[in-house]
């Protein structure tokens, strides 16, 4: 009889501040030493599920709840956070903002020293939980020095260190690199392994965490359970493209070439799935598709040569980085962090002074113009929307830039109303941003710059965040914007973004490029994408067990498929 | 760069061994006693003391020129306002008075005054340094620790040392949002007139707000989701024992302050009279 860790029973919850219950009489066990994945769209309730269980709801969003809701057979009502987090050990996806310690060690410690455990204990059990992680020779380390990844281990520490049985992942992987991301699944994957603990992850990113086995998949949809399934099973049921939740690439290209899937045939992972039936099949698709021409040569817009910068000319952030963005192009720039691809976009608006080098737009140099005069001709939009409002209302936001450069109020209205329109804000016009979803809001920041009419589009992460719904609707707008002549930079991490919508990609390693080509090749070029901090998509490894080749034309067709499917 | 200000810095000086409750302990004594005594002799010896300490603890000008000239420019101010506000301070504490200068009115440049106002200077001269030790000389992490050790509650000095390490990270942030809105027009150089740029300034302080807001809830999420709080005592990871070392300086510290208000109560009265 294998023994409960974690039982709601008809377990309903409503936030105090909303009207509505956002669980609704869940029913779920898990057992000891299960490894359980929580998957659903943003605002299905799924971040909730996870809050109820570590006690954050409702000690620290308040709310009511119904039904009951026990962890290792005590009724979680009867205890707080603090006791809570004796019995779950949490890890939260933005590890920055979990980071408390000024070193590794204190950050680790950080339970212990609550608990009043006594130093010399405490500094075994610390190193115990580093040496699990296989951390233990970044003790001294201070979150600074560390990449989002080595952040990450820690925190994965922090939560082990006091012993709790029961592991939660919220989002993990909310804010890793691709390769950063694949390490923490199959670090979760061997903890689980040896330690036996119950692991629970939540997040929206399927096809990452299945890299590694996972008994059951939760699926959650407007607070209550649609499926609990075996993986295999689940992949198989077509429920995920139904709720709005991306299947892994390979499975896709599985459906598209009209494969039998079913659970015998372990779709999982592209790396153990069953292919013998399925090769001929795809092989056959990829010959009725035809080749997918190269992108056409476009007349130059922005043109970057030897461009170096950094705060000491010793050690350069970017060194002699040349590329050229061709007029109504989407070119996406990665690389991991500190590659040098957010330096890049600063120094093209301006904010920084290259120490050599030129940028070039439509044949002119820049180097002579303000931040406010290139603002004119290049929008840039930050990651979070919330860095770039600064009204209170819709209206007043997107005016805002017309207003400061003094053009007359009613050329700003006309303009601001346009704007509005084209970014489907129209309706909320006179509403206050702080009413609008985040996505809207990120659309907010985006017309705030369209409306100064820029020519190019630098965006930073513009699908950071978000599920595969609005994932799918902040691209359909960009694409649309594209279509209507504006040139897009994107800059991203995101292999999905990369390889579904650049029409090229320059890749960035410690302040230089190493690549410059069409997405679908540059994924899968092994050798680089170590050094970027990315790795294989799903795709390159079906063609490649299929013996397609080039696998690159496999993925251009495939890609091609689903945007058609899509739109 | 801004970043560096008021970082710790190893120079690998006796000071930086010490304990961070030695060296806040002995901030405090020196304090208390600076504020406390007007004894000439003692202050100026305390401040010899001091000013060798700190040029032994070799810590770097560059980390606390900033401070100090803030320091200086609050202390010039401070002169100027006693002088303004009591001028004849000083007749009235050593009974005496020596014109020196008639400036206007009821001013007139006393040597009793001057006396009196060296006396003041020389009482901040003697706390800054300890001070600044404490601050640049204790590691980050030893922060907290000592502050609880010597009475501060365990939040309170928690709430410090994650300011601390907050700061750089809300640096970068300004340092983006401000030339991301710079970009739409919001110009915070000096360029634009000083009420433009107040109002600029808003409109960049807003957003600030928000994400430090948003930073605030995270991190008490993630402290409490690790059991913050749940006791009245915690323990520290970096607490260390007192060494041979410490205890020394510790009994140095109390002594020099004894020795200091023995000298100055002596005959009755906190002020060194040189005008008898």
């Amino acid at each position: 009889m294998r023994k409960p860790v974690i039982e709601f029973d008809r377990f309903t919850f409503q936030y105090r501040a909303q009207s509505e219950p956002t669980l609704h009489e869940i029913s779920l066990t898990l057992y000891e030493g299960e490894k359980v994945l929580i998957v659903g769209p943003s605002g299905s309730g799924k971040s909730t599920l996870a809050h109820c269980i570590n006690g954050l709801a409702p000690h620290f969003y308040p709310g009511e709840y119904s039904g009951s809701l026990k962890i290792m057979g005590k009724d979680a009502s009867d205890s707080g956070i603090a006791e809570l987090s004796d019995l779950v050990g949490t890890v939260l996806q933005d590890p920055d903002g979990q980071f408390v310690g000024l070193t590794v060690a204190e950050d680790i410690a950080f339970k212990l020293e609550n608990d009043g455990m006594g130093h010399a204990e405490m500094l075994r059990r610390v190193r115990e939980a580093a040496e699990e992680v296989d951390f233990a020779d970044f003790l001294n380390a201070s979150p600074q020095e560390l990449s989002g990844g080595q952040k990450q281990k820690t925190t994965l520490a922090g939560g082990l260190v006091g012993g709790a049985p029961i592991l939660l992942f919220d989002e993990p992987l909310a804010s890793l690199d691709p390769q950063a991301g694949r390490a923490t699944i199959e670090l979760i994957d061997r903890l689980h392994r040896e330690s036996g603990r119950t692991i629970l992850i939540v997040e929206h990113r399927l096809e990452e965490v299945l890299h590694c086995p996972v008994d059951r998949i939760i699926v959650i949809d407007e607070g209550r359970i649609a499926a609990d399934l075996p993986p295999d099973e689940l992949l198989c049921s077509g429920l995920l493209r139904e709720k709005g939740i991306r299947e892994p690439l390979h499975l896709s290209a599985m459906r598209y070439a009209g494969c039998l899937l079913s659970p015998a045939i372990k779709p999982r992972s592209v790396e153990t799935v069953d292919l013998h039936s399925a090769t001929g099949q795809l092989a056959r698709w990829h010959e009725a598709n035809t080749a997918v021409s190269e992108p056409a040569h476009r007349e130059p817009l922005l043109e970057i040569e030897h461009l170096t910068f950094g705060y000491d000319p010793k050690s350069p952030v970017l060194e002699e980085v040349s590329l050229t963005v061709g007029r109504g192009e989407i070119l996406c720039i990665a690389g991991r962090n500190g590659a040098g691809k957010s330096t890049i976009s600063r120094l093209i608006c301006g904010f920084h002074k290259p120490l050599s080098g030129s940028i070039r737009l439509d044949g002119r140099d820049l180097s002579d113009d303000t931040i406010r005069e290139r603002a004119d001709r290049i929008g840039f939009v930050m990651q979070n929307p919330n860095h770039m409002l600064s009204k209170p209302m819709l209206y007043d936001e997107v005016a805002l830039g017309l207003v400061n450069r003094g053009v007359p109020e009613a050329e700003v209205r006309e303009r601001v109303n346009e704007t509005l329109r084209v970014c489907g804000l129209y309706p909320f016009r006179s509403w206050p941003l702080s009413a609008l979803s985040y996505g809207q809001k990120k659309r907010a920041t985006i017309a705030s710059i369209l409306v100064l009419r820029p020519e190019i589009l630098i965006l930073d992460e513009p699908t950071a965040g978000q599920d595969f719904r609005h994932y799918n609707e902040m691209m359909k707008f960009l694409t649309e914007l594209n279509n209507q002549g504006m040139t897009l930079i994107l800059i991203t991490h995101d292999m999905h973004l990369m390889l579904e919508y650049g029409q090229r990609a320059v890749i960035l390693s410690e302040g230089r490029k190493i690549a410059e080509d069409v997405p679908a090749r540059i994924l899968g070029n092994a050798a680089l994408m170590e050094e970027a901090h990315l790795h294989e998509t799903s795709l390159h490894v079906l063609a490649r067990r299929v013996g397609i080749y080039p696998e690159a034309e496999f993925v251009a067709r495939f890609i091609r498929s689903d945007r058609g499917l899509l739109n | 760069m801004a970043a560096k200000l008021l970082a710790y810095f190893d120079t690998g000086s006796p000071i930086h061994r010490l304990n961070g409750v030695t060296k806040l302990s002995v901030f405090l004594l020196f304090s208390v006693t600076g504020m406390v005594i007007y004894d000439t002799r003692c202050l100026l010896a305390m401040l010899v003391l001091s000013l060798s300490v700190f040029a032994w603890s070799k810590v770097p000008f560059k980390q606390y020129s900033f401070v100090l000239y803030l320091i200086l420019i609050f202390s010039a101010l401070n002169q100027l306002a006693i002088f303004l506000f009591a001028p004849e301070q000083g007749v009235q504490i050593y009974g005496t008075r020596h014109e020196l200068l008639p400036i206007a009115g009821r001013y007139t440049l006393t040597a009793e005054q001057l006396f009196y106002q060296l006396n003041v200077l020389l009482k901040f001269a003697v706390v800054v340094p300890p001070a600044l030790l404490f601050l640049l000389a204790t590691e980050p992490s030893e922060f907290a620790s000592s502050l609880n050790r010597v009475g501060v509650p365990y939040k309170v000095a928690y709430a410090i040392s994650l300011t601390m390490r907050y700061i750089p990270d809300v640096q970068q942030e300004f340092m983006n949002i401000s030339t991301a809105a710079q970009a739409r027009g919001i110009d915070l150089s000096r360029k634009e007139k000083l009420g433009r740029r107040l109002k600029n300034m808003g409109a960049i302080l807003l957003p600030l707000v928000l994400a430090t807001l948003e930073r605030i809830e995270k991190v008490s999420a993630a402290l409490e989701l690790r059991g913050f709080g749940r006791n009245r005592r915690r323990t520290w990871y970096r607490s260390r024992p007192l060494t041979r070392r410490d205890i020394v300086v510790l009994i140095c510290a109390v002594l020099i302050s004894a020795v200091a208000f023995t000298i100055t109560f002596w005959d009755g009265s906190r002020f060194y009279n040189p005008f008898l």
